[in-house]
């Protein structure tokens, strides 16, 4: 549409509403109206006008001020909420000169004033004037009915995406307005097929549909790769890929994700521009911070991305906390902001951890009091619980295929540096689940598997000590050591066998894993009271022993846990390579 | 919010001086700025003295310039940032991008 006057045609066929108790003034109006070709409706005092206004809903008034029965100040009020979200422009008609009573017309909902006499030319270009002014508005409503129209489809579109993960486990506690996409927030969970979990809250740039759409391929990443197996490296590998190639530059996600381990007890923390994450002990009532070390995500290239985290060990009752700057900046009616030293007065005192997340919310809803509240606040947390509270990951498959291949053998071996570069798991899983006699066994075949591999290439190839992984720093250790074992990593190779074969019910799956490290005493961890002759000949280290206790008693993980989910168990080759069996159905 | 640019003499530098709150409303004026600069402009020197607040917008902007600017070959300066603004720029490690002094 062109808004310039010039370009216009003279305005013709409105529908104009004059309002005048003299009858003179409303025959000269009516006559000046009609020679403009619009269609005039006449009262005679205000309460006639606010009928023939709901009558005839007219395009224009024109408003007498003064008129018996009702004046024309309160007839342009009730007209005005009449028309509610329409514009219906009234200009008032009137012979009052002194500037308070001509202010009083607009401020009771006059749009315009006229003096009389009345000058034909000039109330003609008014209602051309407001004409254009109804036509701009008309436009602007039709925009905005469109534009939320848009929204609610995308809207529904997105709830369909994000909101297929675990948000509602009772561990978790989540505060995301219903139209925060087009904010930009988002809020994702998922469980790992091992029972693990990844969380992860996001802040794109902007505001409406840009920053809504980059949050539905971030989902779609972030569900399949996690249900899938991937680690968060590699989901946040991907997830920063796929953003940075499909988005403008200048758009990008603040975001942080975390990692639950519900075996081990411990967190993998990644934060990239959003505030610090919180970690509350529950013992101590203290507050470990960690701040945002990376660029957000979408903006590096995939090369120059760093998805390495902060690793941490937690306790039952341990919780994160996640959320965007929404909190810290909330305004209240002096435009003060929350800021982060209301945030810590909450936890200092808020005794009962529990309710710590809902006392965020109540003090940022007090401090904002009755200024505008923003539907910005965005607010996850996660307890660190044992897993038979939140139970086993089920693991989904979608493959359609009724019994599956049964009889095969599959060898994957990875060599060096292919061990940095590649995850075996998603891949191995994938072929197990073509297996229909597997599928309700795939959480835990996924946990056997990744088990058996970590302990192949973390014990074996690149000779790590599992006993770094206790103290409250060991974490981070281990990791950090791992990452520059593989880096460093020249020679090594990890071989995976995987055979399938029907029995006369059911069938079994045997998995070999071998590698090239020094092989280990596993007669010390398949017992809490080795012999000591099995120790002190096979031993790798001197220490075994104490170490094998260490790892024992490491949350039952490790070689307890293995041999809980296999069948039968076996360690060849001086702990080099195991063969574990699974046979199903399981009973 | 406004955004003003100071050529320097030898025609080769330009200071972006931003005054007030840096954010989503001042989007066409700065890309205005950095689009109408002269090519021979190599370095880009933010001056935020009079900056209130920057949000992730103003960050994506700043994003937009640096990649006009020649991406990781560009040299960027964002100077005089008050206690808000640095916190923001340092949550998002555009440290890492941008020399901020």
């Amino acid at each position: 549409m062109t808004t310039n006057p010039a370009a216009q045609p003279p305005v013709q066929g409105l529908r104009i509403l004059i309002a005048d108790d003299n009858q003179s003034d409303r025959m000269i109006l009516q006559a000046i109206v009609r020679r403009e070709g619009h269609e005039v409706l006449l009262a005679t005092d205000g309460r006639e006008a606010v009928e023939l206004f709901k009558q005839h809903a007219p395009d224009i008034v024109l408003m007498d001020a003064l008129m018996p029965v009702m004046n024309g100040l309160e007839a342009s009020r009730a007209i005005k909420t009449l028309a509610d979200s329409d514009l219906v422009p009234i200009i008032f008609l009137t012979s009052l000169q002194d500037a308070e009573s001509l202010a009083e017309c607009l401020d009771s909902g006059g749009d315009d004033f006229m003096s009389k006499p009345y000058n034909r030319v000039i109330l003609k270009a008014k209602i051309n004037a407001f004409s254009r002014m109804r036509a701009m508005h008309a436009q602007l409503q039709r925009h905005n009915r469109q534009m939320l129209l848009e929204q609610q489809v995308a809207k529904t579109v997105f709830d369909n995406v994000a909101h297929s993960g675990c948000l509602n486990l009772s561990n978790i506690q989540h505060s995301l307005s219903p139209m925060a996409v087009f904010n930009g927030d988002t809020v994702l969970a998922e469980r790992k097929p091992d029972g693990g979990m990844l969380l992860f809250l996001g802040d794109f740039t902007g505001h409406g549909l840009p920053a809504a759409i980059g949050a539905m391929p971030l989902a779609e990443i972030f569900y399949g790769m996690t249900s899938k197996g991937f680690s968060m490296e590699e989901v946040l590998r991907e997830v920063n890929s796929k953003l940075r190639k499909i988005l403008p530059v200048g758009v990008f996600c603040c975001g942080a994700m975390v990692e639950l381990n519900f075996h081990n007890k411990s967190a993998r923390i990644w934060v990239g521009g959003v505030p610090d994450v919180y970690l509350l002990r529950e013992q101590s009532g203290k507050v470990e911070r960690f701040a945002s070390a990376h660029l957000p995500l979408g903006v590096l290239d995939p090369h120059e991305f760093d998805p390495h985290s902060q690793d941490v060990v937690m306790h039952n009752g341990d919780r994160v906390f996640l959320w965007s700057d929404g909190i810290v900046e909330s305004r209240n009616s002096a435009n003060e902001m929350f800021g982060e030293d209301r945030l810590n007065q909450v936890f200092e005192n808020t005794d009962n951890p529990d309710r710590i997340f809902k006392a965020i919310l109540d003090q940022v809803d007090r401090f904002m009091g009755g200024s505008d509240r923003d539907d910005d606040i965005t607010l996850v947390t996660a307890k660190m619980v044992d897993i038979e509270q939140i139970g086993m990951t089920t693991y989904e498959s979608n493959k359609g295929s009724v019994g599956g291949p049964v009889n095969w053998t599959m060898t994957l071996a990875l060599h060096d540096q292919s061990l940095a570069a590649f995850n075996p798991l998603p891949l191995v899983m994938n072929l197990l689940m073509e297996v229909e006699g597997l599928r309700p066994l795939g959480g835990q075949l996924y946990t056997l598997l990744a088990e058996l591999f970590s302990n192949a290439l973390e014990h074996g190839v690149l000779e790590l000590d599992s006993s770094l992984k206790t103290g409250p720093q060991g974490f981070g250790q281990y990791y950090l050591e791992r990452e520059q074992a593989l880096a460093a990593l020249s020679d090594g190779c990890v071989r995976l066998t995987l055979t399938h074969r029907p029995l006369p019910v059911g069938g079994e799956l045997i998995l070999e894993v071998t590698d090239t490290g020094a092989g280990f005493s596993y007669a010390s961890y398949a017992s809490e009271e080795p012999t000591a002759g099995a120790t002190s000949e096979t031993a790798p280290t001197a220490d075994s022993a104490a170490h094998a206790k260490v790892q024992w008693d490491y949350s039952g993980r490790g070689i307890s846990l293995i041999q809980q989910l296999s069948d039968e168990l076996t360690y060849l080759d001086d702990g080099r390579s195991v063969r574990a069996v699974v046979r199903w159905p399981r009973n | 919010m406004t955004v003003s640019a100071i050529p320097s003499d030898n025609g080769r530098e330009m200071t972006i001086k931003i005054t007030g709150r840096f954010d989503f409303s001042s989007h066409q004026e700065f890309r205005q700025i950095y689009e109408n600069a002269s090519p021979d402009i190599k370095v880009y020197t933010i001056d935020m003295c009079d900056a209130t607040y920057l949000d992730s917008s103003a960050l994506g902007m700043l994003l937009l310039l640096r990649d006009h600017a020649g991406g990781d070959h560009s040299e960027i300066r964002i100077v005089n940032c008050n206690e808000d603004v640095r916190k923001i720029l340092t949550i998002s490690n555009f440290g890492q991008l941008f020399r901020i002094e």
